[in-house]
C-alpha cells in the first residue's frame, strides 16, 4: 500500500509545497515511513532553459570523492552553470541523510553524439552516474525537481522545507516498501528528463519490462520496480514518438477480445510492436511531464484512484479525502476506470511567461 | 560358432504377466495376442480341468517393451507388465552396457538405433526452478472471474510502431506441436493435429515428409518444413501453409540425417514426398546447399521470394554449444522465428550414442539465446520457440520466462494419443497405430477421437498456464515472457544461476 496525490494548475499558477504537504499527509495511514517524496514543476523559472540535476550523494557528504568524480564527469561533457548544496532540515523524525546537490547544466553542441540527441545524451549521462555507485541522479528535467526520502512525507517535505519553493504541478508520494528495501534511492517519485511517477502497487511485469528497456540504454539501478514507467513512458513519447493516448495504451492495453471486437488494427500493432511493454500487475500511477500529467490505472482497477476538478486545478490521489481537504467544493469529482487514461494538459507555457 | 549364440541373448527386460483367474481365455478371448504388435503375447494350448483344449496368452518374453497396450486392451484387467532386469554383479558394467555391447556383438556390428528423447540423468532444469506468487502486497487473480490472455503473437516486430509489421502467426495459445512428418506418422495423426490446432487456434507442424493434399485445406494453421531431403517441396507446398520452416537440425539428432525405409515409402507417401514408392528416403544429414550462415540466407529469402513476404519464415536448429551466437547469425539471417530443440527432443529414430551425448539442455539454451539477442539489440526482430523435452504447463511456462515466444510439443502429443513411450517408433509395429503405416494397425487410431484428445490436452496446458499465472499476479503472458524475476533457483550453482539470469531462492 502506498498513497499518491498530485495537485496540476492548468494556468501553470504557482502554489508553494505546503498545500502538497498537507494533501499527503492526511493520507498517513496508506504508508509506513520509510518513503516519502515530491516532484514540483515550474521550480526554476529563471533557469527554465538549463536541464536541473538533483543527484543524490552516499556516503560522507560533501567530502567524499564520488562528488568530485561526478562533477569531473559532468564537466567534461556538459556545461555546468550553477551548482548548489540542495538545503536540507534534519530534525528529530528525520537525522541527516544523504547529501544533495543541484546542478543546472546545458549540453554542449560537440558532445552530441551524431546518431543522438540532446535528450538521449542526457539518459546516457544519468544512466552513467547511476551505475558509478554511490551517486544516484534523482531528478534531471528542465524547470522541475524531486525532494525524497526516507521518513513520512510530511516528514520529508519539512527536511526539504518544500513550503520555500513554488510549483504550478506537484506530486507526492507516501510510501510503505514491501518488495525492495526503504532507501533514499527507491523513494518516489522516479524520473527521467522531464518525467516523474508516482506509483501505487507492485509491477509484476518488472522483468520484462526491464530487460526491454536495457535493450535501448534505460538501466534500472535504484532497486524498485516504479523506475520502469518513466523510462517506458519516454521510450514511448520521445523515441518512438508515440501520442500521450497511445503510450498509455501500450501500458494498459485492452483486451484482444475487444481488439478483435473493433478490429482496431493499430491497437493490434501497438500491442504486437510493444508486449514487452505491458505494465502488469496493480497500479495506481501519476505520472508528469512538462505539458502535464496522466492518471492511470492498471486494468483491472486493483488500485485506487480518484480524480476531481475545481477551476484550472486538476487532482488525482488515492483517497478523495486528500482532495476535499484542499478544495471542500470541487467542480467533478470522478473515480477513472481501470486502463482509463486521464490525461491533464497544461495551457502552453507562453501564456505563464505573459502572467509573470 | 552357432553354440556363441546364446552369449549375446538380450533378455528383455518387461513381460507381461496374466492373472489367469481374471482372464476370460477360457471362453475364447485373445484380445491380448491380437493387440501386440511387437509378437510378444502368443497362445499357448492348455487342457483344462473338463479335457477341453482351451488357449491361454503366453508371455515370449522375447519382445516387450513395455508399451501397455495389452494393459490397456484387456477388458478383465488381468494382464500387468513386470520388470525383470538383468542383473550384473558389476556396479561399473551396468546391464544397459553389456546389453548394447551383446546386441552390436550379435547382430554383425551396426548403430543401435532407439526412438523417443534422450533418457540419460543430465539434469532437469525445469524441476529447479520455482515461480513466485502473489502474497500481500499484490492481489492474485482468478483466472474464472478475470480476464486472461495467453495469447502470442510470432514473427519479426519492428523495433518501434509506424513502419507496418511483418506477417505473424496468432497462437491462441503459446503452445504449438512439433515437426513429426508423415511416413513417420500416419495420415490420421497428422489431420488429428491438423483439426486440434484449427479448432484452439494454434499450429501443427507437418515435418519434412510433404504436406498431403487431403489435409491442405488446414493450411492456415499448418507450419511446412523444409529439411535437407527436400521431400514434397514445391512452389505449391510453400503456399499451400501458414510458415515456413527450415529445418538445420533437431535435439535428439543434432547433425544426423534421417532415413525412411524403403517398405514405409507406400503410395500416399510416395506422393507427398514426390519419390517413387518403395524407395529409401534419405535426409543428408546437412543441407547440401546450406554450408554457412551465408547460404541459409539465401534459402530464407529464396523462400520469402516466393511466399511473396505474406508468411513467417521459421529455422529450426538443435540446441548445440554454441547456441546463442548461431540465434544471433540466424536472426540476422533473417528469419522471422527461431526454434531451438533442445537433447532432450524425441524423434521416431535416432543413434543411440547420438541421442545421449550430443546436444544440450533447452532450459540453457532458450536462456542463453534470449540474452545474446537482447544484447545485440535484435530481440524484437525474431520470435524464440523452446522445445525440446517439455514434458507438462510450467515447463512450458518456465521456457516462456526464460525468454521463449512459445513451445513446440511432439512427444506429448504421441503420448495424448495413447503412446507409452517404448522407444520403438522406427519399427513400424506401433501398438497404438501412430508411428506406422501398416493396415491394421495405423487403424487404431480414430481421427475424431484423436483429434478431441489433441484438444484436450491443449486445454487442459492452457488453463493450468492461466492458474500459475494468476497465482503470479499476472494478467497477460507479454509479462511474462523473458521475465526471469518471477522465477528462482533451488540448488543450482553459480555457474547455472548465471545463465538462466535468474536469483537463487531466498534472494
Amino acid at each position: 500500500m502506498c498513497g499518491i496525490v498530485g495537485i496540476i494548475n492548468t494556468d501553470r499558477k504557482t502554489i508553494d509545497g505546503s498545500f502538497i504537504r498537507e494533501a499527503i499527509r492526511i493520507q498517513r495511514e496508506r504508508g509506513n515511513g520509510l518513503g516519502g517524496g515530491f516532484a514540483a514543476y515550474g521550480l526554476y523559472p529563471e533557469q527554465a532553459d538549463k536541464y536541473a540535476f538533483h543527484i543524490m550523494y552516499q556516503g560522507e557528504g560533501r567530502h567524499s570523492a564520488t562528488v568530485r568524480q561526478v562533477e569531473d564527469y559532468l564537466e567534461s561533457i556538459v556545461k555546468i552553470y550553477q551548482s548548489q548544496e540542495i538545503p536540507v532540515f534534519p530534525n528529530d523524525r528525520v537525522p541527516q541523510g544523504p547529501y544533495f546537490k543541484r546542478y543546472f547544466i546545458k549540453t554542449i553542441e560537440e558532445q552530441i553524439p551524431p546518431d543522438k540527441t540532446e535528450e538521449d545524451l542526457i539518459v546516457d549521462i544519468v544512466m552513467h552516474i547511476n551505475m558509478m555507485g554511490g551517486a544516484f541522479v534523482v531528478s534531471c528535467g528542465k524547470n522541475m525537481g524531486v525532494f525524497k526520502g526516507v521518513g513520512y512525507p510530511e516528514d520529508i517535505a519539512d527536511y526539504f522545507r518544500i513550503e520555500d519553493y513554488k510549483a504550478y504541478m506537484w506530486i507526492a508520494h507516501n510510501r510503505f516498501p514491501t518488495n525492495t528495501p526503504g532507501w533514499w534511492g527507491g523513494a518516489h517519485p522516479f524520473t527521467i528528463l522531464d518525467k516523474a511517477v508516482v506509483h501505487n502497487g507492485e509491477i509484476t511485469s518488472y522483468g520484462t519490462n526491464m530487460r526491454w528497456l536495457e535493450m535501448y540504454g534505460y538501466f534500472c539501478l535504484l532497486q524498485t520496480d516504479t523506475e520502469v514507467i518513466s523510462y517506458i513512458y519516454d521510450k514511448l513519447t520521445r523515441k518512438d514518438e508515440l501520442n500521450k493516448l497511445d503510450a498509455c495504451y501500450v501500458m494498459a492495453p485492452s483486451l484482444w477480445e475487444e481488439i478483435d471486437r473493433a478490429n482496431d488494427g493499430k491497437k493490434r500493432s501497438l500491442r504486437q510492436i510493444y508486449g514487452p511493454a505491458v505494465v502488469n500487475g496493480p497500479f495506481g500511477i501519476v505520472l508528469t511531464h512538462n505539458e502535464g500529467a496522466i492518471v492511470l490505472n492498471d486494468r483491472n482497477k486493483l488500485r485506487p484512484v480518484v480524480c476531481a476538478r475545481a477551476g484550472h486545478t486538476y487532482y488525482a490521489s488515492s483517497e478523495e479525502c486528500s482532495i476535499r481537504l484542499l478544495s471542500p467544493e470541487v467542480d467533478e469529482i470522478w473515480s477513472p476506470r481501470g486502463g482509463e487514461p486521464v490525461i491533464i494538459d497544461l495551457q502552453p507555457e507562453k501564456k505563464s511567461a505573459e502572467v509573470a | 560358432m552357432a553354440t556363441m549364440d546364446k552369449n549375446w541373448k538380450i533378455i528383455p527386460p518387461f513381460y507381461p504377466e496374466f492373472d489367469l483367474e481374471r482372464c476370460d481365455y477360457k471362453n475364447g478371448c485373445n484380445l491380448c495376442a491380437h493387440e501386440c504388435s511387437f509378437g510378444e503375447i502368443s497362445l499357448k494350448p492348455v487342457k483344462g480341468e473338463d479335457g477341453k483344449v482351451y488357449y491361454r496368452p503366453w508371455a515370449n518374453k522375447t519382445a516387450c517393451g513395455s508399451c501397455q497396450r495389452c494393459v490397456k486392451m484387456c477388458p478383465y484387467g488381468a494382464i500387468s507388465i513386470k520388470r525383470e532386469p538383468m542383473h550384473t554383479s558389476h556396479a561399473y558394467w551396468t546391464p544397459e552396457y553389456v546389453n548394447n555391447i551383446w546386441k552390436q556383438a550379435g547382430s554383425k556390428g551396426g548403430v543401435l538405433l532407439v526412438g523417443n528423447g534422450a533418457t540419460g540423468p543430465q539434469r532437469r532444469y525445469f524441476d529447479h526452478i520455482m515461480f513466485d506468487a502473489c502474497q500481500v502486497t499484490n492481489p492474485s487473480i482468478d483466472p474464472l472471474r478475470e480476464p486472461m490472455e495467453i495469447r502470442t503473437y510470432l514473427g519479426s516486430k519492428p523495433e518501434k510502431f509506424g513502419y507496418g509489421i511483418m506477417p505473424q502467426l496468432k497462437l491462441e495459445v503459446p503452445i504449438m506441436f512439433g515437426a513429426m512428418s508423415f511416413g513417420a506418422l500416419n495420415l490420421r495423426v497428422h489431420e488429428a493435429e491438423a483439426r486440434a490446432t484449427r479448432e484452439i487456434g494454434t499450429f501443427w507442424n507437418t515435418g519434412e515428409g510433404g504436406f498431403h493434399k487431403s489435409l491442405r485445406k488446414y493450411g492456415e494453421n499448418t507450419i511446412v518444413q523444409i529439411a535437407s531431403g527436400r521431400f514434397g517441396v514445391s512452389e505449391d507446398y510453400l503456399k499451400s501453409a501458414a510458415a515456413v520452416e527450415i529445418k538445420i537440425g533437431q535435439g535428439a539428432k543434432p547433425g544426423i540425417g534421417g532415413h525412411l525405409p524403403g517398405e514405409k515409402v507406400s503410395q500416399a507417401i510416395s506422393e507427398t514426398r514426390m519419390i517413387p514408392e518403395g524407395s529409401d528416403a534419405l535426409s543428408p544429414a546437412p543441407h547440401h546447399d546450406i554450408y554457412s550462415i551465408e547460404d541459409l540466407r539465401q534459402l530464407i529469402y529464396a523462400i520469402k521470394e516466393a511466399t511473396e513476404y505474406k508468411v513467417p519464415v521459421s529455422v529450426k536448429i538443435a540446441a548445440v554449444h554454441n547456441v546463442a551466437p548461431i540465434v544471433s547469425g540466424i536472426a540476422r539471417a533473417g528469419a522471422d522465428i527461431i526454434a531451438i530443440d533442445g537433447f532432450r527432443g524425441g524423434t521416431g529414430a535416432t543413434p543411440l550414442q547420438i541421442r545421449q551425448n550430443t546436444g544440450i539442455p533447452i532450459e540453457l539454451a532458450i536462456a542463453a539465446a534470449d540474452q545474446r539477442l537482447r544484447e545485440e539489440k535484435i530481440r524484437n526482430s525474431v520470435s524464440l520457440i523452446a522445445s525440446g523435452g517439455i514434458q507438462c504447463s510450467s515447463d512450458a511456462l518456465k521456457a516462456i520466462c526464460l525468454g521463449a515466444d512459445a513451445v513446440y510439443v511432439a512427444t506429448p502429443v504421441l503420448i495424448a494419443l495413447g503412446c507409452g513411450v517404448c522407444q520403438r517408433c522406427f519399427s513400424g509395429k506401433c501398438a497404438y497405430g501412430i508411428t506406422t503405416n501398416k493396415p491394421g494397425l495405423a487403424e487404431r487410431i480414430d481421427v475424431d477421437e484423436a483429434t478431441e484428445c489433441l484438444k484436450n490436452l491443449l486445454h487442459a496446458w492452457a488453463e493450468e498456464m492461466e492458474e500459475l499465472m494468476g497465482s503470479m499476479g499476472i494478467s497477460t503472458i507479454e509479462a511474462l515472457r523473458g521475465n526471469r524475476d518471477r522465477l528462482r533457483g533451488v540448488g543450482l550453482n553459480e555457474e547455472e544461476l548465471k545463465i538462466l539470469g535468474i536469483k537463487h531462492a531466498g534472494f
